[in-house]
């Protein structure tokens, strides 16, 4: 890394922001030729409150929703230029611009083909606006829109197979990452962008206010939530999976109990056997046991 | 009013956000360090500089003393004080 840095200090993260680490290893692997396209959302906000950006490369915000459209234009003008074959393009946004508000724009850039890399930091729920449940928030997981009660435990829908729903596109390049595996995220972006056409990486980036856990925990519960199945680390290429982070499985009660908006759940053997159930089905599926 | 609001890059330099740690501040002890970058990369706020072993330390001015630079360290090279001790423990 150099010492010029592509994104700057002096943002206004949260202390511990996982999101913050991400955007950071992001630009940093993309380099200095790289357009950044952002959807609304935390990082939107904590990185360029006007008249402030955090940012040392050229990055547009336009709408909640339409980070892959306005890239898919930006896109389309670098090639009319002639400029396009050694610039970068990203859009990025959170999960609630992913997964819900901006399903149809990323669907539609995944579909024409741009190349185009979208990040979207997996934060599972509206941090922003103050811990809303969205489409990605897991199962059972406390929010300010699904919160705990006497009748209520939480988010009663499961996460959004979001991966699968951009694999379904036919891209070239599907990945997902985690925060707590630094040099993983670099080496995915590095080889995303070596590939043209449209790409989807999806990474797991804790939030320590919403989650409800210690600002120290950020890489901790991002490593839990991988080593105990529950988020599964995968690589596509051309709809074929590659490369698959490999887990010794550890009980989901481990990730659960680290974090506040599971508190609930502890007393609750029941509750804690559905989510194994959630974490094995995704053992199976991919394969994640390590052999012997 | 309703146009673009165009901002210059790296202007976010001017927000001293070290301002906002109340508990505890790392100590870089510089003595067992390896040179794996670990805090270089997982620093939210990017504000760890280094180039060689033991030369790896942060910028108080923006560190917010969340401590995953202690967490993350392979070598405990780097710990975490009381925010008013810092100086005087070794």
């Amino acid at each position: 890394m150099e010492t010029d840095t592509l994104f700057k200090p002096g943002h206004t993260a949260c202390a511990g922001c996982g999101q913050a680490i991400g955007a950071k290893l992001v630009i940093e692997s993309a380099g200095p030729n790289t357009i950044v396209v952002n959807n609304t959302g935390c990082l939107e906000v904590f990185s360029a409150k006007y008249p402030e950006s955090a940012w040392n490369v050229p990055w547009i915000h336009s709408l909640f929703e339409n980070a892959a459209a306005v890239a898919s234009g930006v896109e389309a003008a670098l090639i009319y230029l002639g400029k396009k074959a050694n610039t970068n393009v990203i859009a990025q946004g959170g999960d609630g611009s992913t997964a819900d508000i901006g399903l149809q724009a990323l669907s539609g850039m995944l579909e024409r083909g741009h190349d185009i890399l979208y990040v979207c930091y997996d934060n599972e729920a509206y941090m922003n606006t103050g811990v809303q449940r969205s489409g990605l928030t897991p199962f059972s997981s406390a929010t300010t829109t699904s919160p705990v009660g006497a009748k209520s435990f939480g988010n009663i829908r499961p996460k959004k197979p979001m991966p699968e729903i951009a694999l379904a596109h036919g891209i070239p390049y599907m990945a997902t990452c985690s925060s707590a595996f630094m040099q993983d995220i670099q080496r995915k972006i590095k080889k995303a962008l070596s590939i043209k056409g449209p790409k989807y990486i999806q990474m797991h980036v804790p939030c320590p206010l919403g989650w409800r856990h210690e600002s120290e925990l950020t890489l901790q519960v991002a490593k839990l939530a991988v080593e105990t199945g529950l988020y599964p680390i995968v690589e596509y290429e051309n709809g074929v999976l590659i490369s698959k982070g490999e887990i010794t499985p550890k009980p989901v009660e481990e990730y659960l109990k680290v974090q506040g908006r599971f508190k609930h759940l502890l007393t609750n053997p029941e509750a804690i056997k559905q989510i194994q159930d959630i974490a094995d089905y995704n053992i199976q599926k991919y394969g994640l046991k390590k052999e012997g | 009013m309703f146009g673009p609001l165009v901002v210059k890059p790296i202007k976010s330099k001017g927000d001293k956000t070290g301002a906002w740690r109340i508990k505890l501040r790392p100590k870089y002890l510089q003595k067992d360090c390896i040179a794996c970058k670990m805090c270089v990369l997982i620093c939210p706020e990017a504000c760890v500089r280094g180039k060689e072993k033991n030369t790896y330390n942060c910028d108080y001015n923006y560190c917010k003393g969340c401590g995953l630079c202690a967490a993350v360290c392979p070598k405990k090279d780097i710990l975490m004080f009381e925010e008013e001790f810092a100086g005087d423990k070794k």
